[in-house]
């Protein structure tokens, strides 16, 4: 089955990425931004079909390496 | 003392903290590759060294921080043995939970390349023994993701507890922490672990060791190791 992660700076870390991106969409006249966040986007392919052991897997991964949890948060979808 | 530096795909300062550990202590480090499990019998000090371990990939030094040494290193600090690491080794440090905290890209973005003004905080520790408490030194900094935060409370406990080494400091030797060269929270620039046995520091000390390059502030740290382990 196929399964996104999402990996995002908590709230209050600073993105300087985002801000850059952000001043960039301004100055380009990029109308409406309020605030842009830049964040990591992971699309996984696991074996078997049972959702909650790949979410599971999925946990362990992000705990274990695709996010940093002192900064980052993360979001597990499954697609299709 | 025998020493042990640490190769990763992409470390790129191994030659100069070998080179500079060699000037001070008389005796070659080993370099040891990142897939190999255990460091060679009787290492007193293991340095991870700057560079881009497997290019930045994910985040700096995360994929480094899991290679298979790292359980070796993990052992030898929990064993009280010293572990430095300089740099991208810092960040490795962080990723792998033996310091506390995350380097993450400089406040304005860019990839800062010279000299860092540094305030020496505390000299009773094994790396900074030979400078005087206090004192302002100056070593070469080289990153792109020196911006060293975490959580307030962590941020608290390091500064109770006396743990933040190295600072950057203004030309005045006052500490600035709207103008830091990174946005490093508290000017920080290294920390070191409760028991006082891994320091992990952005800026580069190894280039700072031999006065044919320029200064020679940085030899005080290697000359620090070599005086805390032949007194251990």
């Amino acid at each position: 089955m196929k399964a996104r992660v999402l990996v995002t700076l908590k709230s209050a870390v600073l993105d300087p990425q985002g801000k850059a991106i952000e001043g960039a969409l301004r100055s380009l006249g990029v109308p409406g931004v309020a605030s842009v966040r830049q964040g990591k986007v992971f699309d996984v392919e696991l074996d078997g079909n049972d959702p909650a052991k790949a979410e599971a897997t999925l946990k362990d991964a992000c705990e274990k390496l695709l996010a940093n949890t002192v900064i980052e948060t993360y979001r597990i979808e499954f697609v299709g | 003392m025998k020493s042990a530096v640490l190769v990763f795909p992409g470390s790129n300062r191994e030659g100069d903290v070998a080179r500079a550990l060699e000037h001070v202590s008389g005796s070659k480090p080993a370099l040891v590759w990142h897939a190999d499990t255990s460091l060679p019998a009787g290492t007193d000090l293991v340095v991870l060294p700057g560079g881009f371990s497997y290019g930045d990939y994910l985040r700096c030094g995360a994929i480094a921080a899991r290679a298979a040494i790292m359980d070796a290193v993990r052992d030898h600090a929990a064993r009280g043995g010293l572990v430095l690491g300089i740099c991208n080794g810092f960040q490795i440090l962080c990723e792998s939970g033996l310091l506390p905290g995350v380097l993450v890209r400089n406040a304005r973005l860019r990839f800062i390349c010279r000299e860092a003004l540094l305030k020496v905080e505390r000299n009773d520790t094994p790396f900074t023994r030979r400078y005087s408490k206090g004192a302002v030194v100056r070593y070469p900094v080289a990153h792109g993701e020196g911006n060293y935060t975490a959580d307030a409370e962590t941020l608290k406990r390091l500064e109770d507890e006396g743990r933040v080494v190295f600072r950057y400091v203004m030309a005045d030797g006052r500490r600035d922490d709207t103008q830091v060269l990174n946005g490093a929270a508290n000017s920080i620039a290294g920390i070191i672990s409760e028991k006082l046995n891994v320091l992990g520091l952005m800026p580069h000390p190894e280039n700072h060791v031999d006065p044919l390059v320029g200064p020679t502030d940085g030899r005080a740290m290697f000359e620090s190791l070599v005086g805390a382990l032949e007194r251990a």
